[in-house]
């Protein structure tokens, strides 16, 4: 056991400042332990959202030395001895108070998101899938929407005004899910994404990839993917017939 | 927000009020408002954060995919077996018919499960399951489940808005706690309760409520249960006036981390110990060898040499006894612990590594592997894990209808953990997803049904006014810090509550946690109403006390032991005891215990069991009654 020093922003949407608390730490324990701790014995009124603490809900986003992290999968042994650790909130979203943010821009984008179209004529039983074809959607699936990678997207961090226009790789992985999906009746997932979500705004710098938690590949199996597609489809001339004649949303779906 | 704003109460009303988001109230919600009810949906958490997600087997359902010998009547069975046939057979039999139907309709909202090489939804052996019945994503189906509901919820708003129906047509609210229910002659009208972010309060009249809150884990110093499950739904049902079943059955997993801190409460799958992990106790004894017991000596070697033959040649050796029951297990190590032979943080060591390479490690058990290297920095390939029983899942509950989900107060239903009857004494491993499918659809028809025939209710200012009191008190009383509160009752419940029981300890229980009742009313809250977690636990803690007692109580009168219950000064199944359940309800504000008969099986159902086994269970009356396995094929 150690006494460490940590910087915890308190505030809310109006303004606030760090606030500093020398905290004991164990052996084996990792940033969601401290802040429970200074709850408990310093400042029961600490504003922080989480749930399973064992990484598998995605509620406890922060971000520690400016890096997004997951709380309770951020082990203090990666720090320093006598290194003070600082936790501030996610910076794309507004501040709840202290360490919670207002994340429903988030789920605002996911209502916007068409949902899952049953394919016609499939009675509930009658679904038959391939594992290598689903595997391919269920990368995506994987995501607990802690929102690590909408909330480090440049496009959006410290942009604003790029909010309305673009959904955000969470929103990206879903449509690729989509796109994907062996059934899904659906066939514009792809011209969906790059009109109404904004995929071109994304100059695919990865950082999305390098902060996923589940470390799903979201840059290289989802929006490279789309993007492509997308790209291919515009540029294709009989492609570009063909949506001339036949509108797109009626399409059968090719596979 | 302006303060006057949060010092007005937020006026809202709908059809069908759900409380809770995870699976059982994310199901009922999407019936509800398809049969045309105007529904609200709270949610603790955010909108999919719920404990559901934690799940990780799979859901059971008898489709018959792997092997096509399943059906309903063998899952009816297995399911009656492990709760031992204390379950009401009612539930279980519906959930055995309906499971299939309930897996098969997530497929038409998007859920991709695993496949079979013919393309159908795989499905995996389990603990119990006769056949490979359990739909699963790898390990993470209950993520799969949740995203599926809440993906379905938004999609109905999606076709409201289509159709020009107004927002509130269905809202989830979510990061908002109920804290009371409101009820008139009999029947529930209403809801209060808080939003977290801003502690801004809200009335909500409905003339059907869904509670779907979950567990009590949190009541437990050692759990796997996230900090929302704090029997909310329990205790609010008790304080309308309906009533709890089977408290005293709770179950504790065998193998839960307890050290380090950032993983204690997490299980360590039975997998560590089926591919050659064993149990040590703090003096390097492999223990296990010192609890078989008598009846189960022809399968458990007791020797290391032949239960090491075992993991190589099955057929002509006894298996090792760290393979005995769940309960068994979870008896010997907590001997362990109480002998001064524990670790220093109050388990025992579950060693792998030194008895396999940490190629076969990682090969073998690639998840448990990740997952402590990740959240813990522990190598299970080069260390022994401290492991010990952690709080896994509440089989007691609301007492329901087993059709209609309904309690005793009329327009309130309750599914999923938070209901009581299905698990009977003991749940099955996957039988937890498919009873909150189950159950949360029923829930949600029978709701919306009784809010058809149902008047719209008002609430009053008076009662209004009584709530926002009772809600702000913490910030005025001058007693305890509500952290240090919840401490001392998961001390409690820990050290006299916990897997192993004894009618002296639950007596002592019972005097703490009454000397606990006035330190909780007094509880304080510092700070401003805004997002306050401190707050929101002093709150909580009412919730858990009153639960803590019920099941205290409950495990004190029960004098057998049966599935999630175990009293080392009554051992064995009593099958009178089988007859009984403990009802708890609130008299005064105090708990109250009465004996209640178990629902009888119907002859037909008796009929599907031998009776050689059910003379395991049952007096003879009750079996000799039924017809033979024949007459009722």
């Amino acid at each position: 056991m150690s006494e460490r020093t940590f910087r915890v922003w308190r505030g809310d949407a109006d303004g606030g400042e760090f606030a500093e608390f020398d905290v004991a730490v164990n052996e084996g324990e990792v940033i969601l332990d401290v802040v429970h701790r200074i709850q408990a014995e310093q400042a029961p009124d600490l504003a922080v959202r989480w749930n399973c603490k064992a990484g598998k809900c995605g509620s406890c986003s922060a971000e520690v030395n400016g890096m997004p992290r997951l709380m309770c999968m951020t082990r203090m042994n990666l720090f320093e001895e006598g290194q003070t650790v600082t936790i501030t909130p996610l910076r794309t979203f507004p501040v709840v108070r202290d360490l919670v943010t207002d994340v429903s821009f988030n789920y605002e984008k996911a209502r916007s998101m068409p949902a899952f179209a049953p394919p016609e004529g499939l009675q509930p039983g009658e679904y038959r899938m391939q594992q290598v074809d689903v595997e391919r959607s269920q990368e995506f699936r994987k995501c607990i929407e802690c929102f690590l990678c909408q909330n480090t997207c440049h496009v959006v961090r410290d942009h604003e005004e790029n909010k309305p226009p673009f959904s955000g790789p969470r929103l990206f992985i879903r449509a690729a899910e989509l796109d994907m999906h062996p059934l899904d009746a659906r066939a514009d997932r792809r011209e969906q994404a790059q009109d109404d979500q904004g995929l071109g705004l994304c100059n695919i710098t990865k950082c999305c990839t390098e902060v996923c938690p589940e470390h799903i590949k979201i840059t290289d199996n989802a929006i490279i993917p789309m993007k492509e597609r997308v790209a291919g489809d515009r540029y294709d001339p009989l492609v570009w017939l063909g949506r001339k004649i036949f509108r797109k949303d009626k399409a059968a779906k090719a596979e | 927000m302006s303060d006057n704003d949060i010092n007005e109460v937020e006026h809202l009303s709908c059809d069908v009020l759900v409380i809770g988001a995870g699976g059982a109230g994310l199901r009922a919600a999407v019936e509800a408002r398809l049969a045309g009810k105007s529904v609200i949906v709270i949610s603790k958490s955010l909108f999919g954060k719920a404990h559901t997600v934690m799940a990780e087997g799979g859901a059971a359902a008898a489709m018959g995919n792997v092997n096509a010998n399943d059906n309903w009547q063998v899952h009816f069975r297995d399911t009656m077996r492990g709760g031992k046939f204390l379950n009401n057979y009612r539930m279980a039999e519906l959930h055995a018919q309906e499971a299939p139907d309930r897996i098969w309709e997530l497929e038409t909202y998007g859920a991709l499960f695993d496949r079979t090489a013919d393309g159908r939804i795989s499905q995996r052996n389990f603990g119990g399951h006769e056949y490979p019945r359990l739909a699963h994503v790898g390990d993470r189906t209950g993520l799969e489940l949740i995203r599926t509901l809440q993906q379905k919820l938004v999609s109905l708003q999606q076709d409201d808005e289509a159709a020009g129906e107004s927002r509130d047509r269905l809202q989830v609210i979510d990061e908002t706690t109920i804290t009371e229910l409101f009820t008139a002659g009999g029947a529930v009208k209403g809801a209060f309760g808080y939003r977290r972010g801003t502690g801004r309060f809200m009335a909500i009249a409905a003339p059907a409520i869904v509670l779907a809150t979950g567990g009590i884990g949190r009541s437990f110093k050692v759990t796997s249960n996230s900090w929302e499950y704090t029997g909310d739904g329990h205790a609010l049902a008790l304080r309308a006036g309906a009533k709890l079943i089977n408290m005293e059955f709770i179950q504790f997993h065998p193998t839960g981390m307890v050290w380090p801190p950032s993983v204690r409460g997490i299980l360590v799958t039975e997998s560590v110990r089926g591919d050659g992990g064993v149990l040590k106790n703090s003096d390097g004894e492999r223990f296990m060898f010192g609890y078989i017991p008598e009846v189960f000596k022809a399968q458990y070697a007791d020797n290391p040499d032949e239960a090491d033959r075992w993991y190589t040649d099955p057929d002509h050796n006894r298996r090792p006894p760290e393979l005995l029951p769940r309960d068994e297990v979870a008896r010997a190590i907590n001997a362990e612990v109480k002998a001064g032979r524990g670790t220093e943080h109050g388990g025992v060591y579950l060693d792998i590594a030194s008895r396999r390479s940490a190629e076969y490690i990682r090969e073998r058990l690639p998840s448990m592997h990740h997952q402590f290297k990740e959240l813990a920095d522990v190598d299970i390939t080069a260390a022994p894990m401290e492991v010990g029983p952690t709080c896994h899942y509440i089989m007691g509950g609301i007492e329901v209808d087993a059709d209609t989900t309904a309690s005793a107060v009329a327009g309130l239903f309750a599914a999923g953990e938070v209901s009581g009857g299905m698990h009977g004494s003991n749940r099955l491993g996957g039988n937890s997803l498919s009873d909150l499918l189950v159950f949360g659809k029923r829930a949600g028809e029978y709701a919306a049904a009784h809010a058809s025939a149902a008047e719209s209710p008002k609430l009053s200012e008076a009662e209004i006014a009584a709530a926002v009191e009772d809600a702000l008190r913490p910030f005025g009383n001058d007693g305890e810090n509500p952290y240090a509160l919840q401490d001392a009752m998961q001390q409690i419940n820990g050290r006299l509550v916990g897997i192993i029981r004894r009618a002296g300890e639950l007596e002592e229980a019972l005097t703490e946690l009454a000397a606990l009742e006035e330190r909780i009313a007094n509880v304080t809250a510092i700070g401003g109403r805004a997002y306050n977690p401190g707050w929101h636990l002093a709150l909580d803690l009412r919730n858990m006390y009153v639960c803590s007692v019920a099941t205290a109580m409950a495990a004190l009168e029960r004098d057998e032991s049966r599935g999630g219950h175990t009293r080392e000064d009554a051992p064995g199944m009593d099958p009178q005891w089988r007859k009984v359940n403990l009802v708890a309800s609130l008299e005064d504000g105090a708990v109250r215990l009465e004996r209640k008969a178990v629902p009888a099986m119907t002859p037909e159902l008796l009929g599907l069991f031998e009776q050689t086994e059910l003379s395991k269970y049952m007096t003879p009356e009750e079996y000799q009654s039924s017809p033979t396995e024949e007459e009722s094929r």
